[in-house]
């Protein structure tokens, strides 16, 4: 269940209490996000909505563990990352997070094999096991027959199926998904929801996505609004959502 | 190193920008070892110089001679164990630039002072008895096609009118120490002293130009030098006492300050190695700005960050240094027998390819620090929004 009143039980998968985070630009402070509250179960399925500059994103990258909050906290899975040391997060985003790009951010020198292996590089796997995740993670998202072409050998689809093999071949706890969509061609888009549908359903990933789409937004389970950093509101009422935001 | 297929992929990336920093590393090394060759070859009589000798000249100048007779006095003080004399022939084979050092010798007494100068005991033996007989170093002899029994003829302009002398080669030596000079000739000093034209008998006959001496310990360097430096003062021919290496040290400054000049020009060299791999690193670590960011989203760390910028930076450093050293090593005999006679013999030793591959590695890993610490600081989130 998601709620977003700062009242869950305690159990959710991510906990998100009194979140701010403040910008300082130049001698002035922007407020980006206002004591968020949020809680997410494993298995869930969100979806950020809002216009440019309400937060977003920024929502995305403290709960990966990219940025750190000026307030408030966060704990995935009962580790509270909001006070951990850089070098600690580092870790636990190679564990925890999987990463999905509006632009793909691929290695264009690397085959697709390759960048999908990349995150094991920093397991203790064996060469065989790591080629095993890879190629059961490329069959995932069908590219089974594309491992060794390069980026630019790929279609914008094909691209971002690789960057999502990349996000789930070392099983991370949750997927965040920032624009997934933004750069390809509406085919395209409903092939990429798609298979983050079936993440979810088949393999009971958790999945935060950012998107201006309304159309994908709708693929989510739910979708909650951010305006001026706070959330508005929660579309789907129904799968359990509690309006409110500000907590 | 599980990163290895990245690192290489990322150093071929931009494989004309690679060939061009690469080529340029090389031939930057290439600049580098010739300078430290020529360094060296000036520098090499100070490093071979026996710790156990002492060189004495003339207090008024190398090219004023002393008594032959001060070699029994300076064998008399205490700790001096053999005392041997030189005289510098200067003479002129078949053509000037076909240099090379022609010393008159003692052969009483030399072998005891430079043992480290072999010559067979029966090619020695002739050469004794020999007073018109000549030694050649192994690689002069070979420089001409001499053997031994030919018959050297050698012009002298320098001590009086011009006079060609002729030597009977009776022996060829070779130098047990690596790196030794094998490049001498050497003829009697009785020879010499006898054949001394008439014009400057008076200031040349029995004389020496230098005398070396060996020590019964290198302890007593310090006192000895100065034990025959206070017995000629204030005699017609001063004495300057020091030891060989010093003397060499001194030799080699009459050219200049060569050191000082190959340090300047070597210097130069190595900040233009670094500003063109530091630059090329520079460039190829922004253009990866958001690769990189991804990296370190995924969980790499940011000591493997480091890692692979310097990893990459080191490995252009590698090649170009290897290129640079085999080119060196196949242009230096080239140009050492091209300046024959101009400069000393230039070796490229073992010991200076390894080091050129040292400076190498070192010039690769401070060209990748810059970029490699500000691409380990890069805030991923910066880096991102950037793209």
């Amino acid at each position: 269940m998601i709620r977003v009143d700062g009242q869950g039980n305690g159990k959710s998968l991510i906990q998100v209490r009194g979140l701010s985070k403040t910008y300082r630009r130049g001698g002035e402070e922007i407020q980006v996000l206002q004591r968020l509250n949020l809680d997410v179960d494993k298995g869930d399925f969100v979806g950020f909505m809002g216009p440019s500059g309400s937060g977003k994103t920024t929502l995305l990258n403290l709960l990966g563990g990219l940025d750190v909050p000026t307030q408030g906290s966060i704990t995935v899975d009962g580790d509270e990352i909001t006070h951990m040391s850089g070098s600690k997060l580092t870790k636990w985003r190679a564990r925890h997070v999987g990463f999905i790009f509006q632009m793909y951010n691929l290695i264009p020198v690397l085959t697709a094999y390759q960048n999908v292996e990349l995150p094991l590089l920093l397991t203790k796997l064996s060469g065989s096991e790591r080629r095993k995740h890879v190629e059961t993670a490329l069959s995932v998202v069908g590219l089974t027959d594309r491992m060794n072409h390069y980026p630019r050998q790929l279609s914008g689809g094909q691209e971002q199926r690789v960057t999502i093999a990349r996000a789930i071949v070392s099983d991370p706890t949750f997927l965040l998904c920032d624009e997934p969509t933004g750069d390809l061609d509406r085919k395209s888009a409903d092939e990429i929801m798609a298979l983050i549908e079936e993440l979810v359903a088949k393999h009971g990933k958790t999945v935060l996505m950012v998107t201006h789409d309304p159309v994908v937004a709708a693929r989510a389970h739910t979708t909650l609004h951010l305006e001026k950093g706070v959330l508005v509101e929660a579309s789907k009422v129904e799968q359990g959502v509690v309006a409110g935001g500000v907590a | 190193m599980k990163f290895r297929s990245l690192i290489f992929a990322n150093l071929f990336r931009k494989k004309i920008r690679l060939i061009l920093t690469i080529g340029s590393f090389a031939i930057a090394l290439v600049l580098f070892t010739f300078l430290a060759v020529v360094n060296r070859a000036f520098n090499r009589g100070i490093d071979i110089a026996g710790a156990d000798r002492l060189v004495i000249v003339s207090r008024v100048g190398l090219m004023q001679v002393m008594p032959v007779s001060y070699g029994d006095q300076v064998r008399a003080i205490p700790g001096v164990k053999y005392v041997t004399h030189d005289h510098w022939f200067g003479g002129v084979y078949q053509d000037e630039k076909n240099f090379f050092p022609q010393f008159v010798i003692d052969p009483e007494n030399h072998r005891k002072v430079y043992p480290e100068f072999v010559v067979p005991d029966d090619q020695w033996n002739t050469f004794v008895k020999d007073q018109q007989g000549a030694i050649a170093g192994a690689k002069t002899a070979k420089r001409f096609g001499w053997k031994v029994g030919d018959r050297i003829p050698i012009k002298n302009t320098l001590y009086g009118p011009t006079k060609t002398w002729e030597f009977n080669l009776d022996g060829i030596y070779h130098t047990e120490k690596p790196d030794g000079d094998e490049g001498q000739f050497w003829l009697q000093w009785k020879n010499f002293d006898e054949n001394i034209p008439d014009s400057i008998k008076d200031r040349m006959k029995s004389t020496a130009g230098w005398y070396i001496l060996k020590l019964d310990s290198p302890d007593d360097s310090v006192r000895v030098a100065k034990a025959i430096d206070t017995k000629f003062a204030n005699s017609s021919y001063e004495t300057k006492t020091e030891t060989e290496s010093a003397f060499a040290a001194g030799f080699a400054k009459q050219f200049g300050n060569i050191e000082f000049l190959i340090l300047s020009v070597g210097s130069v060299v190595f900040f233009t190695l670094l500003l063109v791999t530091g630059n090329t690193m520079a460039i190829s670590v922004r253009e990866r700005t958001a690769e990189l960011a991804v990296l370190k989203a995924i969980g790499v760390t940011d000591g493997s960050i480091l890692f692979l910028v310097l990893a990459e930076s080191v490995m252009i450093a590698l090649f170009g240094g290897v290129l640079g050293l085999l080119l060196a090593w196949a242009a230096i005999p080239v140009i050492s027998a091209a300046v024959t006679g101009l400069l000393p013999p230039l070796l490229l030793s073992k010991t200076m390819l390894s080091l050129g591959l040292v400076f190498a590695v070192l010039v690769g890993v401070v060209s990748g620090l810059l970029p490699g610490i500000g691409a380990m600081r890069m805030r991923v989130v910066n880096a991102l929004r950037r793209v």
